[in-house]
C-alpha cells in the first residue's frame, strides 16, 4: 500500500473504470476526481460500478476547465482524501482517466520503493524552457487572465495586451520562485502534507487561483519549496504537439509504448482496444520485456511535429500549399540550369551526362515539347511532355518534376528560344544552379544557311528575351547562384568553367574530367556579328568578337577541341 | 476579404440553402431509418445512378471503415440499385425522377440530406467510385480520425481525388459486384498534379492526373478538378457550392497550410475507369446531365475511339496509404 493513485476523470468512464479496479487490484488506493460538468446520473452510475472496491473513493467534485484553477482545487481534495485515508501511502501518483499503466505496478513500487524521499515533478524555472503555449511564460504568473482561452481567445489577447501596455504585474509572493512542468506528477507523503498543510497555504491558493495553467505550475512551484529530493522528470509519458494538446497513441503503438521505459502514458485513445487489453490483463507482468527504447517515441512525435511546421520543401499539395516567396527553396532539390552551353557545344548533353551522374534533360521548355532525357515522353510521377499541359502552369511542371525525381540530380538547357514565363521562377529559387553563356543563341543562327533577314530579325528577338532573362537573374529578388559569362569570355577559356560545373554537378570518380565536350566550329563568327551590326542589329551579349580573321592563336582553340586536360 | 464580398458569400450560401430546402421535395423517401442515427454515428451521403455492380463493395469497405449510416439518393436507376438499396438495415434511401443538372448536379439534394440529417455529424460525401484514404486507416478506424480532429478543432478534412485506371484497355477487365476495383484500376499518376488558389472561396484548384494528361493534354484549363473536401463536421449553416469542391463558409476550404507546413489529409481513390465505364460515359452524354454540357464526356468518348490505355511508363501501383504518404500526395500532419 506504499503507492496511493489519483485519477481525474471527466470522460470514457468504462476505460476509467478499468484502470482504476487494476490499479486497486494491485495493491493501490484509487481517489477518484470526476469533473463537476459531468451529469448527476453518470457520476452516480460510474461510482456505483465501482462501489464493490473498498479501496477506490470518489472526492469532492470541482469544475475542471482547462487551463483554470479547478484542476489544482481537485487534486489537492483528492490528495488529502488519500492522506486521509489511506496510511501506509508513501508516494501519491497523479493520473488521468485516459492514463494508462505500461509496466506491471509491481516495478513500479519497486522503483519507489528504492527512493522513498524522492518528489518525482517535473519542474523547471520559467525562462529555461521553451514549452509555452500562446507564448506566455513568465506573464503567466505576473499578469491576470479574467478570460477563458479557450472560449474568449480574442478577448483573452486583447487584455494580455492592455496589461503589457498598462505595465501590469502581479506581485509573486515572497518565497515563491515560478516553475513549471508537466502536471502529471508522483510526489512523497510528507512534501504533499508540507504543501496542503502549509501556513501559507490560503496565501499561496489566493494566488496560483488567478495564475494561468495553474496545474503546470502549483505543485511544481510549492514542491521546491519543501521537498528535501526533487527529480526534476515525470514518470507518465505524455508528449504534446505545436498546439499545446497531448498526442494520442492507438492500438498500432503497441510495440512503441512496450519499449517505453516510462511507467504511465498518457493519452490513451478510449477505443484503443488492443492496448487496454494488453497492458492492464494479468499477464502484463508476462510480457516479454523489450529493451527500453524512449528515443524512438520521441523521434515519431518530433517528426510528426517537423510535418506539421515545417513539411517536406517542394512539395505543393492539397494540404501544403506555401504562399509565394514565403519558402526559401521554391523546389525540393537543388537542380542545374544551362543556358547557351548546347548551342555552343555540339554534344553538350551527351557529355554532361557521361561526365557526371545527373540525369540530363534537354529543353525541358521547348515550344514544341518537352525534351526529357532519353526522349522520354513522360517522366517520374507520369509528368507528361505535352507543351500546353505544362505552359497551362510551368511553375508546377518545374516544381513536380524536381519532386518526383529527387535523389537523382537533375540538369536541363533553357535559352531564349524557350518558353520563357518559367525564367523567372528558377532566378527566384534557391536551389537552382543557373549556368548562362550569354549570346551563344548565336552560334546556330550563324551556322544556319537561312535568309540573312530572317537570320537579322530572330537574333534582335532572341536578344530581347536573353537580356529579360538576365534582369531577372541580376535582379535583387533573385535566390539562385547564377554564373553568367559572355560568349567570348567564355570560350577564352572554356576548361574551367567546365571543370568547375563537372565538379559541382556531382562527377562519377572525383578526379579530373577525362574527356570535353566539342565545340563548335567558330571560323567566322566575328565577322557573322559585324553583319548583323551592319544590318542594324547590334549584339551585346557575346561580348567583343574581332572582326577579322581570327588570329593563329584563337584560330587553333576554336577547332575541335582535343582534351585539355589539366594534368597534376 | 472585404466586408462586401464577405457578405455577398454569406447570401450566396444561403442562396445554395433555399435552394436545397425548395428542391427537397424532388425527394421522395424509400426507405427512411434515420431515427436509427444516434449522435456519436459517421454518415456516408452520396447520391447515385446505376450503380449496383459497385454497391456490395462500396458498402463493405465504409461498414469496415466504422461508417454506421448511409443516406442515399438514387436518381432514376433502372438496374436494381434502389431494391438492393432498401434491403440493406443501414442505408435510408431517397428516389428522385427530376433533373440531375437542374438540381445543380445533384449538389442541392445532398445539402438538403446534410442540412436535415447530418447536423453535428462527421460526414463523408463520396460517389459509388470514390474510396477515402486517409493516414493509419489500415490500422485506425474512422472515429480515430475524427476524434483527433474534434481535438484539434479542425472541421473539415482534405482528400484529394487521386484517378486510379487499369495497367491496358478499360474494357480488358471486367469488373464482378463485389470485387475490389482497386484490385483492378491499381494505377495511378504520382506527380503531375497543378494548383491553382481560388481567391475567392479560399479553396485550392487542383488539376492534373491520367485524364488531363490523356483527354485534355490540348485544353489543359478545361481538365476536371481534383480538390474535394468529403469528410466534413457537418453543421445545418454549411453548404457545399460545387460538388464536394469547395463549401461555405469559406474558412471550411482552409484544408492547407500556407506556411510551408503540411496539414493532414488523405485521398479518395477514384475508381471511375472500370469495364462498366464506356458504357456509362456513351449513356451519360446521351442524357447530358453532366457538368459544362458534359464536355468531360464528349472528351472520353473521343479519348476512348482511338487509344483507351490511361497506363503509361511511370505509372505508380497502389500499395497502400503509406506509399501515397511518402510519394507526396496525402500527409499525416501532425497525426502520429
Amino acid at each position: 500500500m506504499s503507492l496511493g493513485v489519483l485519477m481525474l476523470v471527466h470522460t470514457a468512464f468504462d476505460r476509467a473504470e478499468e484502470v482504476a479496479r487494476h490499479w486497486a487490484k494491485n495493491g493501490c488506493p484509487v481517489i477518484i476526481h470526476v469533473d463537476h460538468a459531468v451529469p448527476k446520473e453518470t457520476y452516480d452510475l460510474f461510482q456505483s460500478n465501482l462501489s464493490d472496491v473498498t479501496t477506490i473513493l470518489f472526492c469532492k467534485r470541482h469544475r475542471c476547465e482547462w487551463g483554470t484553477w479547478g484542476l489544482v482545487a481537485a487534486t489537492q481534495s483528492a490528495a488529502e482524501l488519500m492522506l486521509e485515508q489511506f496510511d501506509q501511502v508513501r508516494h501519491v501518483y497523479l493520473s488521468s482517466g485516459s492514463c494508462l499503466p505500461l509496466r506491471p505496478v509491481s516495478e513500479l513500487r519497486e522503483y519507489l520503493d528504492e527512493r522513498p524521499n524522492v518528489d518525482f515533478i517535473e519542474s523547471a524555472t520559467t525562462p529555461d524552457v521553451p514549452w509555452t503555449v500562446g507564448g506566455l511564460s513568465e506573464e503567466r504568473f505576473t499578469l491576470f487572465f479574467p478570460f477563458s482561452w479557450r472560449e474568449r481567445r480574442f478577448w483573452f489577447d486583447k487584455f494580455v495586451h492592455l496589461q503589457r501596455i498598462l505595465g501590469i504585474k502581479r506581485r509573486i509572493p515572497r518565497g515563491l520562485v515560478p516553475h513549471m512542468g508537466s502536471q502529471w506528477w508522483c510526489l512523497t507523503r510528507s512534501t504533499l502534507i508540507n504543501i496542503l498543510k502549509s501556513p501559507n497555504r490560503r496565501s499561496f491558493d489566493r494566488y496560483f487561483k488567478r495564475v494561468w495553467i495553474p496545474d503546470e505550475s502549483y505543485f511544481q512551484t510549492l514542491t521546491r519549496l519543501y521537498s528535501t529530493q526533487v527529480e526534476s522528470r515525470s514518470l507518465t509519458l505524455s508528449k504534446f504537439d505545436f498546439q499545446g494538446k497531448p498526442h494520442i497513441f492507438y492500438d498500432d503503438h503497441l510495440q512503441l509504448l512496450r519499449r517505453s521505459d516510462c511507467f504511465v502514458a498518457r493519452k490513451i485513445w478510449p477505443q484503443a482496444n488492443e492496448l487496454y487489453s494488453k497492458f492492464l490483463s494479468d499477464g502484463a507482468e508476462a510480457m516479454p520485456r523489450q529493451d527500453p527504447n524512449p528515443g524512438k517515441i520521441d523521434r515519431i512525435f518530433s517528426r510528426a511535429l517537423d510535418r506539421r511546421v515545417r513539411g517536406r520543401p517542394g512539395l505543393y499539395m492539397h494540404s501544403r500549399y506555401p504562399n509565394k516567396s514565403w519558402q526559401k527553396g521554391v523546389t525540393a532539390e537543388r537542380y542545374f540550369v544551362f543556358q547557351g552551353f548546347s548551342d555552343l557545344f555540339e554534344d553538350f548533353q551527351v557529355w554532361l551526362s557521361q561526365a557526371t551522374n545527373a540525369q540530363v534533360h534537354g529543353h525541358l521548355f521547348k515550344p514544341a515539347k518537352a525534351e526529357f532525357a532519353d526522349r522520354q515522353t513522360s517522366l517520374n510521377g507520369a509528368i507528361s511532355n505535352a507543351p500546353k499541359l505544362r505552359d497551362a502552369n510551368p511553375n508546377a511542371f518545374l516544381a513536380n518534376l524536381i519532386w518526383n525525381t529527387r535523389g537523382a540530380r537533375q540538369c536541363f538547357q533553357f535559352g531564349p528560344s524557350d518558353s520563357q514565363p518559367i525564367a523567372k521562377f528558377i532566378a527566384n529559387d534557391a536551389n537552382a544552379r543557373i549556368n548562362v553563356v550569354t549570346g551563344a543563341w548565336a552560334v546556330p543562327l550563324f551556322r544556319s544557311n537561312k535568309d540573312f533577314s530572317l537570320i537579322r530579325a530572330k537574333a534582335a528577338r532572341l536578344q530581347k528575351i536573353e537580356t529579360e532573362a538576365l534582369r531577372h537573374m541580376r535582379a535583387p529578388t533573385a535566390k539562385a547562384r547564377i554564373k553568367i559569362w559572355s560568349m567570348a569570355e567564355f570560350i577564352e577559356a572554356p576548361m574551367e568553367p567546365l571543370q568547375a560545373i563537372v565538379d559541382e554537378v556531382g562527377n562519377k570518380q572525383p578526379e579530373l574530367m577525362l574527356t570535353s565536350p566539342t565545340m563548335r566550329s567558330l571560323d567566322g563568327f566575328g565577322q557573322f556579328l559585324q553583319k548583323l551590326k551592319n544590318e542594324g542589329m547590334h549584339p551585346y551579349l557575346m561580348g567583343d568578337f574581332p572582326v577579322e580573321a581570327p588570329t593563329k592563336s584563337t584560330a587553333e582553340r576554336s577547332k575541335p577541341r582535343k582534351p585539355y586536360l589539366v594534368k597534376k | 476579404m472585404g466586408a462586401l464580398s464577405t457578405y455577398r458569400l454569406r447570401l450566396q450560401r444561403k442562396r445554395w440553402r433555399i435552394r436545397a430546402f425548395r428542391k427537397r421535395r424532388n425527394l421522395t423517401p424509400v426507405s427512411d431509418r434515420t431515427e436509427k442515427i444516434v449522435s456519436s454515428d459517421l454518415i456516408v451521403v452520396s447520391t447515385m445512378r446505376n450503380e449496383r455492380v459497385r454497391l456490395p463493395f462500396f458498402l463493405q469497405y465504409y461498414r469496415e471503415m466504422g461508417i454506421k449510416h448511409f443516406l442515399i439518393i438514387d436518381n432514376n436507376s433502372t438496374d436494381g440499385t434502389a431494391e438492393y438499396l432498401t434491403a440493406q438495415p443501414d442505408v435510408s434511401l431517397w428516389s428522385t425522377n427530376a433533373s440531375y443538372k437542374r438540381a445543380r448536379f445533384g449538389m442541392d439534394w445532398v445539402n438538403w440530406i446534410l442540412m436535415r440529417y447530418c447536423h453535428g455529424h462527421w460526414t463523408l460525401t463520396v460517389d459509388p467510385d470514390e474510396f477515402f484514404v486517409y493516414p493509419f486507416c489500415d490500422t485506425r478506424p474512422l472515429n480515430a480520425l475524427t476524434d483527433w480532429l474534434d481535438a484539434s478543432s479542425i472541421r473539415t478534412f482534405s482528400a484529394m481525388l487521386l484517378d486510379m485506371y487499369p495497367k491496358g484497355r478499360i474494357d480488358e477487365f471486367t469488373y464482378e459486384s463485389g470485387q475490389n476495383p482497386l484490385d483492378v484500376a491499381c494505377w495511378f499518376d504520382a506527380g503531375n498534379y497543378t494548383i491553382q488558389k481560388n481567391q475567392r472561396f479560399g479553396n485550392l484548384w487542383i488539376q492534373g492526373g491520367p485524364r488531363a494528361r490523356t483527354f485534355f493534354k490540348d485544353d489543359p484549363q478545361r481538365a476536371p478538378a481534383l480538390n474535394k473536401i468529403p469528410l466534413v463536421k457537418w453543421d445545418r449553416r454549411y453548404a457545399y457550392v460545387s460538388s464536394t469542391h469547395h463549401l461555405l463558409p469559406r474558412g471550411l476550404n482552409l484544408v492547407y497550410d500556407e506556411w510551408g507546413g503540411e496539414k493532414a489529409s488523405g485521398l479518395l481513390l477514384h475508381t471511375k475507369f472500370l469495364s462498366t465505364f464506356p458504357e456509362k460515359a456513351e449513356e451519360e452524354l446521351k442524357r447530358r446531365q453532366h457538368y459544362a454540357g458534359s464536355k468531360e464526356y464528349k472528351a472520353y468518348a473521343n479519348g476512348f475511339a482511338d487509344n483507351p490505355d490511361l497506363w503509361c511508363t511511370w505509372s505508380e501501383r497502389y500499395m497502400n496509404w503509406r506509399q501515397l504518404e511518402i510519394l507526396g500526395l496525402m500527409s499525416k500532419g501532425n497525426w502520429a
